[in-house]
């Protein structure tokens, strides 16, 4: 019985160190300030979260946008259409995607993504796009939000398709037989019946995706650019939270209040995954019960 | 003749399928591109000297030695986290299935789970330091394997648990009605039939503590040497292919690609070997 305690009892414990330590920072700066502050000078006591904290939110809303449409559309077509030939091929596809450590995704951005979005893309935007703000090319290089959005929806992309898949496996087959038996096509009963049966779980299982994205470290920070500002292109470097938490481990014990800012990104971070995290699991595990009902 | 049926909502049919398949497509590219890229960039530099030999003075400018550090490193650091993973998750996965079941309680264990996976392996780097400081540790080997087992551990108990849950339970009952008490039934008839489960999802732990990076940043360090005590620090395949790249060195920059390369086959040989592995396995359990 105590040793099932032991999950609940971590996720606790870990909040509640977080905030221990973050404690400092909180009573010494308020809370807005540090939040919306613009400005990121720890030499300075200027510990300003805004642009850190824009940067994964773009970073993550490019991931998630790119990684969405392709993987409903392959968990929709490894359920509905596939032979189980084509789904024992998936399988291990997927299982390998996910096992691939995310320093070989960072590595991969780097060599492939980075000169894509330079050499291939951005070319493309400047000549067509340029009049749209979020598309307008501002920089030389192709480390870039953009960059760091195609690895993440990559990296995320085995995380929805099972989930959405295991989601469209809980619609009963009566429902579709029904709607194939009176002359629908294969796509319509898939929009009509079994799409709207599932959409919560398909937005719990992009939620998940999105909150995997949030936490990614490594592989976005080898592509991402690294420039504390708040971006306003996808063609923009950014700096995401995670990212100045690794690079800056190093030197936060010798100025004052430095580690208690960085345990706040950590804290801050944390927070928002665990409330993506809980919605999302209580709406799949909801889902997935009623099948065995 | 046939043509004449083909109304709007068939093309939509078979757009979307094209869709489908190219979407799929894409997903199988995408692998397939990761993979091409780091054998063809790695493989030049893969010697057997990068595999054999410790990082020899000047390697991070060029001159010769190896990531055998690194890898031994990373070995420790995810066989260590894994058998604390181990340790701990046994007894939570076979309290769940023996005396939980499908009750209120175990949704509420399961959802805790599933929330830990779900946090970023930076946050429990975070938090590991955090613990360092408060008594005292410096970082280390040992700090590195705590980290990782934390890590692995909901990896692992749901890996378990899900093999579990598809287990007939005729076996147990049989077990029960022969007048066996349920520690009894958890420890030789689910244990048995959790065999292949209980292999694949130390595997599936195992890749997954040796690939993580962001969680042994603070908490492993990092030298040249291969541990030789718990308390020391110790290198780690992902650390090594992360700093290596952030050298300015094109020879350094590739001998990071080929790091990559190492820690790509080691993940593949796992991935495989658990297939391997568990179909073996699956012979001695009762369907």
């Amino acid at each position: 019985m105590v040793v099932t305690l032991f999950p609940l009892f971590l996720i606790v414990f870990i909040v509640l160190l977080l905030i221990v330590r973050t404690w400092p920072i909180l009573s010494a700066y308020p809370a807005k300030d540090l939040i919306f502050g613009m400005i990121w000078k720890p030499d300075n006591g200027k510990f300003g979260f805004w642009p850190f904290i824009m940067g994964t939110v773009w970073v993550t809303v490019v991931g998630v946008v790119l990684a969405v449409p392709p993987c409903l559309l392959v968990s929709l077509y490894l359920s509905e259409y596939a032979h189980s030939m084509t789904r024992s091929i998936a399988k291990p596809v997927l299982d390998l995607l996910a096992a691939i450590p995310p320093v070989v995704y960072g590595v991969w951005g780097l060599l492939a993504i980075v000169p894509f979005v330079e050499k291939g893309l951005a070319p493309i935007s400047k000549r067509w796009l340029s009049a749209i703000p979020i598309f307008s090319v501002n920089q030389p290089t192709g480390f870039s939000i953009l960059a760091g959005g195609i690895v993440l929806a990559v990296m995320i992309a085995p995380l929805v398709i099972s989930v959405v898949y295991e989601i469209l496996a809980t619609v009963p087959n009566d429902l579709r037989h029904a709607s194939l038996a009176v002359g629908a096509t294969k796509w319509q009963t898939i929009r009509r019946i079994v799409i709207p049966q599932v959409m919560p779980g398909i937005v719990a299982g992009i939620v998940l995706g999105a909150s995997r994205a949030l936490g990614e470290t490594i592989a976005v920070l080898m592509v991402v650019g690294n420039v504390a500002k708040v971006p306003t292109s996808i063609f923009d470097p950014a700096y995401p939270l995670p990212a100045l938490i690794a690079n800056n481990y190093g030197d936060m014990m010798s100025i004052p209040l430095y580690d208690a800012a960085l345990m706040g990104a950590a804290l801050v971070l944390l927070v928002v995954i665990l409330i993506f995290n809980i919605i999302s699991t209580l709406v799949l595990q909801r889902m997935l019960t009623r099948k065995q009902a | 003749m046939i043509k004449k049926h083909w109304a709007r909502r068939h093309i939509a049919e078979a757009i979307v399928r094209g869709m489908m398949i190219a979407s799929f497509a894409l997903v199988a590219i995408s692998l397939g591109l990761i993979l091409w890229t780091v054998i063809v960039r790695g493989l030049p530099a893969l010697t057997w000297e990068m595999v054999s030999q410790t990082p020899q003075g000047g390697f991070y400018m060029g001159k010769g030695g190896g990531v055998l550090n690194a890898i031994i490193g990373s070995l420790y650091l995810a066989g260590g986290g894994t058998l604390i993973a181990l340790i701990v998750s046994l007894p939570i996965a076979l309290y769940l299935k023996t005396y939980l079941g499908d009750s209120e309680w175990s949704r509420y264990v399961r959802l805790s789970l599933d929330v830990l996976w779900g946090i970023p392996s930076i946050v429990y780097g975070a938090f590991g330091f955090a613990i360092m400081i408060a008594i005292g540790l410096r970082a280390s080997l040992l700090a590195g394997i705590i980290v990782l087992s934390l890590v692995e551990l909901p990896i692992m108990v749901r890996a378990m648990d899900e093999v579990i849950r598809r287990m007939p339970t005729d076996l147990e009952q049989a077990a029960l009605a022969l007048g066996s008490t349920k520690l009894e039934v958890a420890l030789n008839v689910v244990t048995r039939q959790m065999l292949p489960g209980i292999v694949t999802a130390i595997l599936l732990a195992f890749g997954r503590g040796i690939g993580d990076a962001a969680s042994v940043l603070f908490t492993a360090g990092y030298t040249d040497r291969i541990p030789t005590s718990l308390l020391r620090p110790t290198a780690s395949l992902p650390l090594a292919v992360f700093f290596q790249l952030g050298t300015p060195y094109p020879e350094v920059q590739m001998r990071g690609y080929a790091s990559a390369l190492i820690l790509t086959i080691i993940i593949l040989v796992i991935s495989l070997g658990s297939r391997l592995i568990s179909a073996r396995l699956n012979r001695y359990t009762v369907k």
